[in-house]
């Protein structure tokens, strides 16, 4: 079966197969951990192309040994009764073949334990964010200053950001692969996630990284991602000192209609807007993200739509179950109108 | 006592010895219901486990049909989700497992030299309870309900209602707590939950049967490092399920308990912990990988050696890596866990530990291209399954050590970077092992010859199938995409592989295909497989085929590892294999003997008991799932008097029935020496 010619074009069609999945495969996407956007996701990346490297040696070596050893010793001829020498084994080339791979392991043992202690525990001095994971969206907030945000994480750009994480109700797993592998969020307990970006770019005023939850946390664990927003030192306490402010009041109009139906169709019961509903209980009691400035943000539910996309919002507002499906947010039968005024006011909710 | 090839006699009815009258035949419907045969059984194993294979991979279908695109409509995310939980649990539950016992019920007591396993009905009564336990898992398509999380809304439309989405939808690792009742509402997996209760009593149970048999049942001179790699594989994972199975046990009653009764072992609201969930579960969970790839690597270990036409290089080597890869598999769970927020202490030696996994898988591999290296290597189909098996084993197995680099794994975890490496490990590795057996076991089982062509097409379309779906996988992963999402969307960038994923799902369906068609067709009209059609090594093929029900008409010594292969061939000055000179009588002789059998032999007779205890057992679990519905309770008793009733009349009946003269005795079996046969021994 396995004869010469056929054999070579196996292994050239492996060979093309895997030359066309490193082209083919790197295709920019925004969950890409191999583009890595940070140092700590830098030096991930560097251990696991060590890694890789080394693999891919001993998987040449193997695999080409098996098919060498297949096309050398296949049987030419089943009935000549010549039979192969009937070797039981070789003590020597077990010691060898043991002690190698030992060797080799405990080479790369030495860089893993050294990130893993390096990549653990925070720093004392870096800024501190709480992450509560909730089905299906990700809430922060910053302990130092007071502000409570959902979905986008605004991070000082080029420093070490500590998330100290827990979780509402089940397990979730923040994952920003372009800063850092994974950590779960656990109900009743805390963990804890580092995040570095690079510095920002000459001119830029802030980069986005996309975030996905990547523990199976019950049926709409497709749609819960958010964003990390790397801005300047400048920008983050502008961003910090607009986020205190209390929400903008609303200017009549379709904007005022809006408002009244934030009340009317009891999206208060949920949803903290400062200004307007403060004696609701506040975040630690409501179960949906604070909107005091909803419309600072771009990415909504989950961080699965934007606010850039016209159709966005009033798809979400229309029906939130559709889009995630267990949503705590019901189907409020909404009117095409209402839904107008609502996304009035949102917007205006800067 | 069980009768061979002749009819039962004219059934006179005798006392019964206990609550029913014992079965009668051994053929047709019945016979196999009361069959206490560890061939019978294995067989039954192996049909029952390729059933649900086709069910977890009509899953796998579904699922990569929804993920072929993005922000795909074909199944909601219930259905998704409920598809790939249900994917999981029954590939490796239903399939793996199942199909190792079948290897292990049929073949254990042949390689060994035995007649059959040490408590034949409770190996019966393994069968059972694995079966209705797998029923009842799989009725949750047709009772199950599933739902929002408390508070949360569904959206509005029938099809959310499919019964595919009321199937239990948790992840098959069921991380606490979103499998509490809180977040996965209705009864689904409760059904998940108690099922694999269910069937991991099964397990358990033929755990044990399967040490004691190993220990204590084989033929003179059969010392244990005389014993095929494949006897020593089922010895060790005897032990990793008789060690590993109490964990789940105790972890699925804990599950059940919060679901049913209100504890709060997992619920950190009520002072529990949802991470003691997750040891539990991979302190199980790891075991189980070696559980489910063992005995593949012994089905390896005796297909390479037959075909390369050499002993198996370094027998002992190859034996003592399988018990130190059991040893370490339990010490290695919590890599499973990287990103849980284990300590950092815990993380580098959790690492390290897992690392070392790799020196004895490393040790196999080896030793398994050094019997092929100077070997005369037949490309028969067993052969390129087993090659193939080394082949995808060593990708799985490099991909697993990438996964010990900790910080590496932060960023692998929950991506399809693991569902590739799992799969290159579970279908490269184990599903390879499994067909290398069934093919390589065919003329045993059926006396026939499988079909060549097809079986090599088989393995080429399956191969082809399998690097195509799970090799982009690898790089699907760690350019992010995470596992169990039921859409995944544009910016992901990953439409081109996602496709070609999904087309390696249909090639490895259609290579199915292709098997079953070989295996129906040669079953009916397959060549005749003649004795012993491999020049095989081991003792197991020193029988007629297809196998006597009694296996060993006189029970074999042993004065060697591959003693058939010694009693065939001596070695030339050279220490090359040449045949002896009377190998003709010799094979001729073993033929003529196991068919003619010089004296009677007791089978374990047939028994309706093992059949009725995992009925009964089915009708307590659907009790447990009911409970707080109320009629629950009844359907528990009413499970537990059939259950309970049943053992009674078991202990109280015999395991061998002498004689009321409505059975025969084993006799000489083949139809055309049937005349030889002592005429008055059949009387008597």
């Amino acid at each position: 079966m396995l004869r010469g010619p056929r054999l070579k074009l196996i292994l050239l069609g492996a060979i093309a197969l895997v030359l066309s999945s490193c082209s083919l495969g790197v295709q920019d996407g925004v969950l890409d951990s191999f583009d890595a956007q940070g140092p700590i996701a830098a030096d991930l990346a560097w251990l696991f192309w060590l890694v890789f490297w080394i693999a891919a040696a001993v998987f040449v070596l193997v695999q080409g040994g098996l098919a060498f050893t297949l096309f050398r010793f296949r049987s030419k001829n089943d009935d000549d009764g010549v039979e192969p020498k009937q070797t039981e084994g070789n003590p020597v080339l077990e010691v060898v073949w043991t002690v190698i791979p030992v060797v080799i392991l405990a080479a790369i043992a030495v860089p893993t334990v050294e990130r893993v202690f390096r990549y653990t525990e925070c720093a004392p001095d870096s800024m501190n964010v709480d992450v509560i994971g909730h089905q299906w969206w990700f809430e922060y907030y910053y302990p130092d200053h007071d502000v409570w945000t959902a979905n986008e994480l605004v991070i000082p750009a080029g420093q070490e950001i500590c998330l100290t994480m827990t979780s509402d109700d089940v397990i979730h797993n923040f994952w920003a692969p372009k800063l850092n592998g994974k950590r779960y969020l656990i109900p009743g307990e805390d963990t804890t996630l580092l995040l570095e970006t690079y510095d920002l770019d000459e001119g830029a005023e802030s980069e986005e990284f996309w975030v996905h939850c990547a523990e199976f946390c019950g049926l709409s664990h497709a749609r819960m991602r958010a964003r990390v927003i790397a801005v300047s030192d400048d920008g983050f306490d502008q961003w910090i000192a607009g986020q205190k402010e209390p929400s903008v009041a609303a200017s009549g109009g379709l904007e005022g209609d809006g408002l009244q139906l934030f009340a009317d169709k009891g999206c208060n019961a949920c949803h903290l807007i400062r200004g307007v509903n403060d004696d609701s209980g506040g975040n630690e009691v409501l179960i949906g993200p604070e909107l005091t400035h909803f419309a600072s943000r771009n990415a909504f539910a989950g961080g699965t739509l934007e606010l850039a996309n016209a159709g966005d919002l009033a798809k979400w507002l229309s029906d939130p179950p559709t889009w995630k499906p267990g949503s705590f947010m019901p189907n409020l039968d909404l009117t095409e109108t209402e839904i107008e005024a609502l996304e009035a006011y949102l917007r205006s909710l800067k | 006592m069980a009768t061979t090839a002749i009819p039962p006699q004219e059934e006179t009815p005798s006392a019964p010895t206990t609550i029913f009258r014992r079965p009668a035949s051994t053929e047709g419907f019945w016979g196999w219901v009361t069959t206490t045969d560890h061939k019978k059984i294995g067989i039954m194993y192996g049909y029952s486990a390729f059933f649900f294979f086709l069910l977890g991979g009509i899953e796998a279908l579904l699922i990569r049909v929804q993920l072929a695109v993005p922000d795909n409509t074909f199944l909601s995310a219930a259905e998704y989700n409920a598809a790939f939980t249900m994917h999981a649990t029954i590939m490796v539950f239903l399939f793996v497992m199942p199909m190792a016992a079948a290897f292990f019920n049929y073949l254990l007591p042949l390689m060994i030299g035995a007649r059959d396993v040490a408590f034949p009905r409770m190996n019966a009564v393994s069968y059972w309870i694995f079966l209705f336990g797998a029923i009842f898992a799989s009725s949750s398509f047709l009772f199950g309900t599933s739902g929002a999380p408390v508070g949360g809304y569904l959206p509005d439309g029938a099809e959310w209602a499919s019964r595919l989405g009321s199937m239990p939808n948790g992840g098959w690792f069921g991380y606490a707590p979103n499998s509490l009742e809180a977040f996965s509402t209705g009864t689904a997996m409760d059904y998940w939950a108690v099922g694999l209760q269910v069937i991991g009593i099964a397990s358990l149970i033929s755990s044990i049967n399967f040490i004691v048999t190993i220990l204590n049942l084989r033929a003179k001179g059969m010392k244990l490092l005389r014993m095929p790699v494949f006897v020593w594989m089922t010895f060790v994972v005897a032990f990793l399920l008789l060690f590993s199975l109490p964990i789940i046990a105790v972890a699925l009653f804990m599950v059940t308990f919060d679901r049913q009764f209100g504890t709060v072992f997992f619920d950190a609201t009520g002072g529990g912990d949802p991470v003691l969930w997750q040891h539990l579960f991979w302190l199980f969970g790891h075991p189980e990988v070696y559980i489910l790839v063992l005995p593949s690597m012994g089905l390896v270990s005796e297909v390479l050696p037959t075909f390369s036409r050499k002993p198996l290089f370094g027998y002992a080597a190859v034996v003592f890596a399988g018990a130190a890869i059991a040893f370490l598999g339990f010490g290695v769970w919590a890599h499973h866990m990287y990103a849980s927020g284990i300590s950092t202490v815990a993380q580098a030696a959790f690492g390290l530990a897992t690392m070392t996994i790799a020196v004895p898988t490393g040790i196999k591999i080896f030793n398994w291209m050094g019997t092929m290296w100077g070997g005369k290597i037949r490309f028969k189909t067993p052969m390129l399954f087993a090659i193939g098996f080394v082949s995808l084993f060593v990708i799985g197995g490099l991909s697993g050590v990438t996964h010990s680099i900790v910080p590496s794994n932060w960023q692998q975890t929950d991506t399809y970077y693991i569902v590739g490496h799992f799969h290159y490990v579970l279908f490269g590795g184990a599903v390879f092992g499994l067909f290398a057996g069934l093919y390589y076991y065919f003329p045993m089982l059926t006396g026939k010859m499988y079909n060549e062509r097809l079986g090599k097409l088989h393995f080429w379309l399956m191969f082809l199938g399998m690097n195509l779906t799970f090799g982009p996988m690898h790089w699907l992963g760690l350019q992010g995409m995470p596992r169990r999402t039921w859409v995944w969307f544009e910016e992901q960038g990953l439409a081109f592989w996602n496709a070609v994923v999904t087309v390696g799902a249909f090639v490895i369906a259609a290579s199915a295909l292709v098997f079953m068609i070989n295996w129906m067709l040669s079953k009916r009209r397959g060549v005749d497989a003649g004795f012993d059609p491999w020049d095989a090594r081991t003792l197991e093929w020193m029988l007629p085929l297809p196998v006597p029900e009694y296996n060993y008409a006189k029970l074999p010594t042993v004065t060697a590892l591959d003693e058939f292969w010694h009693r065939k061939y001596t070695e030339d000055e050279d220490g090359r294999a040449v045949r002896r000179d009377d190998y003709d009588e010799i094979v001729a002789q073993l033929e003529h003997e196991g068919r003619n059998p010089e004296e009677e032999i007791e089978l374990p007779s047939p028994s309706y008991f093992p059949f009725l205890v995992g009925f009964g057992i089915m009708f307590v679990a659907y009790g447990v799932v009911y409970l707080s519905a109320g009629f629950g309770i009844w359907l528990m008793l009413l499970g537990a008097v059939i259950a309970l009733g049943s053992f009674v009349g078991w202990s109280v009946e015999p395991l061998e029935e002498h004689h009321g003269g409505h059975d025969g005795h084993a006799e000489a079996a083949d139809h055309e020496e049937i005349e030889d046969a002592d005429a008055e021994e059949v009387e008597a």
